[in-house]
């Protein structure tokens, strides 16, 4: 009311006065249905009612809204950090080089624990390894033969269609050799596993120096934030320099890292090359028939969706029906 | 435009009008087609994993007298 007053008595122009008045005119009246106050009981019945509902929501959420986690992040483990692998990309292969390395790392240091009995040797042939190469590696296994005609089952060296050899003879023994705990067959492993490539690089690189204060780590386990439980059996293996490669790659740890889990990503997926060159294809015949169909039905429906339908009424019989 | 109907027309008439002669267009023309576009895609394919693929680093471990291996 006193800036009412105060705007109406000083002069000024007839666009400000008007926008003025607008406002003040507005604010008076709503200022005018407040003067009006709404009984108490009214006010109190609303803040109630809002109360209520809000509560309600509120505890409601707390007893059902909530995540719940059945494991404590421990026991989840470290998600692994995503990592820009170039053989994920819709468009690129495996680094057969990097295969090659990978497959290198698995053999001198993986393979001691870690068996791979889903990949056979020819399966190395035309991917990383020469045929001479591959069978060579095959003649350092021993396999058995079919039974000879005195029932004997003998040794023969191995041959390309013969799949890698277990470090152990069956799960039993190789949970013996290894304080109970069972090294897992890695053919699968990408697959296999939560975050697959970045979980496996993590795994093998995540290794602290020593566990961090406060973790506890059962004896014979080792600590490793990335694996659920963060206690896990085998202890770190990879250390610059373990090995040699024969192409001069620096063999850092994470470059071994790296190298055996595309290697182990191809295993999972040795068919991966093929399918996304295909997928490619598809892609490219798939645009070329879309847009094709896409034309197709617009030329088809041209007629239909252009055409005007007009109503002659007949003419001279009766009144015309009101509208 | 009388030229596009001219070519039109010749085509309808060379390929469309007997049955025999489409169906033989069609299969003849689906089998060079996949040869065409497989080679420009593998060549495509190829271009974007240069280096990368067993083919292009197989001659490091080919040894001589084994040319011709996979």
């Amino acid at each position: 009311m006193l800036a009412t007053s105060a705007i109406r008595g000083t002069p000024l122009r007839a666009a400000a006065r008007n926008i003025v008045r607008k406002t003040t005119t507005r604010a008076a009246s709503s200022s005018s249905s407040e003067a009006a106050s709404s009984p108490f009981y009214l006010t109190a019945g609303a803040s109630a009612a809002t109360l209520a509902s809000i509560g309600s929501i509120a505890w409601y959420y707390h007893l059902y809204g909530r995540d719940v986690f059945a494991m404590t992040p421990a026991e989840e483990g470290l998600h692994p950090t995503q990592y820009p692998w170039e053989h994920v990309k819709w468009t690129k292969t495996f680094d057969h080089a990097a295969l090659r390395r990978g497959f290198q790392v698995y053999r001198e240091v993986c393979a001691a624990c870690h068996s791979l009995k889903r990949i056979p040797y020819r399966g190395l042939v035309g991917t990383f390894m020469t045929v001479d190469e591959a069978k060579a590696l095959a003649e350092e296994n021993e396999y058995d033969t079919e039974p000879n005609d005195e029932g004997e089952i003998e040794k023969r060296p191995g041959k390309l269609s013969d799949y890698l050899p277990s470090p152990y003879k069956n799960d039993e023994a190789a949970r013996a050799a290894n304080n109970g705990a069972l090294p897992p067959d890695l053919s699968l492993m990408v697959k296999a596993r939560h975050g697959g490539c970045n979980y496996i690089f993590s795994l093998l690189t995540g290794y602290p120096e020593e566990p961090p204060a406060g973790a506890t780590v059962q004896s014979g386990l080792n600590f490793n934030p990335y694996f659920p439980g963060t206690g896990i059996a085998m202890a770190r293996v990879l250390y610059d320099g373990l090995v040699e490669y024969e192409d001069g790659t620096p063999a850092t740890t994470s470059q071994m890292a790296k190298d055996v889990v595309e290697f182990l990503n191809w295993t999972a997926e040795p068919e991966m090359d093929d399918r996304k060159k295909m997928g490619i294809k598809v892609l490219i015949i798939g645009t070329v028939l879309l847009a094709l169909s896409g034309w197709v039905k617009r030329y088809k429906w041209s007629p239909l969706k252009n055409r005007k339908l007009v109503y002659n009424p007949p003419i001279g019989r009766g009144s015309p029906p009101r509208p | 435009m009388p030229a596009l109907a001219r070519i039109s027309e010749t085509v309808f008439n060379t390929v469309f009008r007997r049955n025999a002669v489409f169906l033989t267009a069609v299969f003849t023309g689906a089998f060079f087609f996949e040869i065409g576009f497989d080679t420009a895609t593998n060549r495509l394919w190829d271009s974007w994993n240069q280096g990368r693929q067993w083919k292009d680093i197989k001659h490091r471990y080919m040894t001589a007298n084994e040319d011709e291996e996979e």
